[in-house]
């Protein structure tokens, strides 16, 4: 293949491309899908019986204690929404710059973003302790009063922000999915067809109706963009708005946005490298995509290893002893460990990826990415606890180890996001097809019609 | 009701070519129906630009404005409450939501409308003999009771430009 705007490969026609996308969702899911669902639904099953117990005795089941009073449950939490945020930076950021490349990964990513908040969503709701009340959250009118929720809160601004960027994440995604149902609804007969005709609206690819959908979808993408920003942010607010030394910074906004990317960047090449093989959609999904994506990597990891080397200049800088001994401590303290997995899976082992052929090899990404993922979850970890667990009153000093219910849990998350990716891929486009042929002609010159056998069709 | 045909073609290219052609020559071609937005065939219908992106900026300025004073009416009128010694009126601490209110008024409003105005609705069915156009058939639909409409002149037209066949339709309204 040719051309520099070319990112699909094997000369694809567009009935190419929906027979590549749509056909394999018409066939039975293979032996192999079916052990890798009970395997994420077990896996799952283990999570809900810790939230049951969670639920049913309170969260003293976990190893919080007076000193650590967050640990586990917001990790996960931050974790997980920043794996999202690498969906909306393909649908949305990469959309508004024009990287025709964003096309072949934009559906899968979207999907990830809705799954990853919806496992973030889990932990802050029942770290409530009473996960019954969770709509408590809301300024509803009420017959205490009513009695409103605090709104100088970063906590509350939280609530707003995870609820807006769900709501909105999966409106683009559904957006975007209509052409492509409406697509699957002219393939399909019987049940199936009634079910993908209800979800596609009716849509018939009037011109008319495109031109206001490619506005509605421009200006999504342009209200995600910022949305994403603030979403991250308004969670390193969480932190950064306390008095705590080690998150009391005005660093935190743009360093968890950047981490944010790095690490959802991470979990789409993990998750891409391993659909592409077995859905078989290397011709769309190609090297120079897991190149691209590389490469934001390796420049997220640059950023995200310049916060760390700014956080601890800024503690000596600042000439204040506690903030000094939070960070001193990290680096050398009992949790040390914690740190330095944290700069080695995300500062250096990330350095790898400036040599071409270790981008170009998915394996080598794969592995790294899973290290990433590794390195970004100890980065959230390191903060929470290690700011906590050596607080001002030595003789409230402590310490932090889960218990068998706070595993189990974050376990159970993994489960659940990998049940709705599986679900997601047997029954949904992986790759926006409408969206893949539109860039189809661009690297091609023009695309190839079946000239020859056109069949001259007579006056009717 | 008024009487249309229905033209299809294998690609954009052909479809686009014919489009033009059929507008300089005096038809008028309703609508198209393609798999993808193909680029430059709204100003070869002669489509208006999207109004869109005004009802987007109206509703997320409403989104902005309501949670903003919501938040003032809630924090010094209905039920002030004094928070670790910060005024009432904490203006900066009100600008998260009322931006997150912007992002979500903004953005279901203009995705509501866009399905409200284009009739994108779950009971709505797709046209029957518009099949293939999510695949990779490219239809344009042609006025055919316009003075001086000659079905011959515009088969030879589009069969130029490509064409694979003609279809007559009901079109209505």
């Amino acid at each position: 293949m040719s051309g520099p705007d070319c990112w699909i490969e094997g000369g694809k026609t567009p009935a190419d491309v929906t027979r590549d996308i749509a056909s394999p969702l018409e066939r039975g899911p293979s032996p192999s899908w079916w052990v890798a669902l009970a395997a994420s639904a077990a896996l799952f099953g283990i999570g809900a019986w810790a939230l049951a117990y969670t639920a049913w005795k309170g969260i003293g089941v976990w190893g919080l204690n007076r000193t650590v009073g967050w640990a586990f449950d917001i990790t996960n939490f931050v974790f997980w929404i920043g794996i999202g945020h690498a969906g909306t930076l393909i649908s949305a950021i990469l959309f508004l710059f024009r990287q025709k490349w964003r096309t072949s990964v934009n559906r899968s990513a979207e999907a990830m973003t809705l799954f990853a908040v919806a496992c973030a969503g889990i932990f802050p709701i029942i770290h409530m302790g009473r996960p019954w009340l969770a709509f408590w959250v809301f300024p509803y009118p009420n017959v205490r009063g009513p009695l409103w929720v605090n709104f100088n809160s970063p906590l509350l601004w939280d609530v707003f922000a995870i609820s807006t960027y769900f709501t909105i994440s999966a409106v683009f995604w559904y957006v975007g999915l209509i052409p492509d149902l409406a697509t699957l609804r002219d393939r399909a007969c019987g049940a199936r067809r009634r079910i993908l005709a209800a979800l596609s609206l009716g849509w018939d690819g009037s011109m008319r109706t495109w031109v206001h959908y490619e506005s509605a979808y421009l200006l999504l993408a342009g209200l995600a963009t910022p949305l994403v920003i603030s979403v991250h942010t308004i969670v390193s607010f969480d932190f950064a708005t306390s008095v705590i030394p080690g998150w009391h910074t005005t660093i935190f906004p743009p360093y968890f946005v950047a981490g944010a990317i790095f690490s959802g960047m991470s979990m789409v090449l993990t998750l891409m490298i391993v659909a592409r093989k077995v859905a078989g959609l290397e011709e769309y999904i190609t090297e120079r995509h897991i190149d691209a994506m590389s490469k934001l990597v390796l420049a997220t990891s640059w950023m995200v290893g310049t916060a760390y080397a700014t956080e601890f200049f800024v503690a000596w800088y600042s000439g204040n002893p506690y903030e000094r001994f939070v960070f001193v401590n990290r680096a050398l303290g009992p949790m040390a460990w914690a740190y330095w997995t944290m700069v080695c899976c995300n500062v250096l082992i990330p350095q790898l990826l400036w040599r071409g052929g270790i981008r170009r090899s998915a394996m080598a990404v794969f592995v790294i990415g899973i290290f990433v993922n590794v390195g970004m979850w100890f980065e959230r970890f390191v903060i929470i606890v290690t700011s906590l667990h050596r607080d001002f009153l030595p003789s409230s000093w402590s310490s932090y180890a889960p218990t068998i219910v706070e595993l189990s849990i974050f376990a159970g998350s993994f489960g659940l996001f990998f049940t709705l990716f599986l679900l997601f891929c047997r029954f949904l486009p992986m790759i926006a097809m409408a969206e893949v042929k539109g860039i189809l002609s661009s690297g091609h010159g023009h695309a190839k019609g079946p000239t020859a056998s056109r069949e001259r069709g007579a006056l009717a | 009701m008024s009487r249309a045909v229905l033209i299809s073609f294998a690609n954009e290219q052909d479809a686009l070519r014919a489009a033009l052609r059929l507008k300089s020559g005096g038809y008028r071609v309703l609508d198209a129906h393609v798999p993808y937005p193909v680029h430059g065939l709204d100003r070869a219908l002669g489509l208006p630009p999207s109004r869109l992106p005004v009802l987007c900026f109206f509703l997320g300025t409403a989104g902005a404005f309501s949670a903003f004073f919501f938040q003032t009416w809630v924090s010094t009128i209905d039920w002030p409450v004094r928070i670790g010694g910060k005024p009432f009126y904490a203006w900066p601490s009100f600008i998260p939501i009322a931006f997150e209110l912007t992002v979500l008024v903004a953005g279901l409003g203009t995705v509501g409308a866009l399905l409200l105005s284009r009739g994108l609705l779950p009971w709505r069915q797709a046209r029957a003999d518009l099949a293939g156009t999510s695949d990779a058939r490219f239809v344009l639909v042609v006025q055919e009771d316009t003075p001086g409409y000659d079905r011959h002149e515009l088969w030879g037209l589009c069969r130029d430009c490509g064409a694979l066949r003609l279809d007559a339709r009901e079109e209505e309204g």
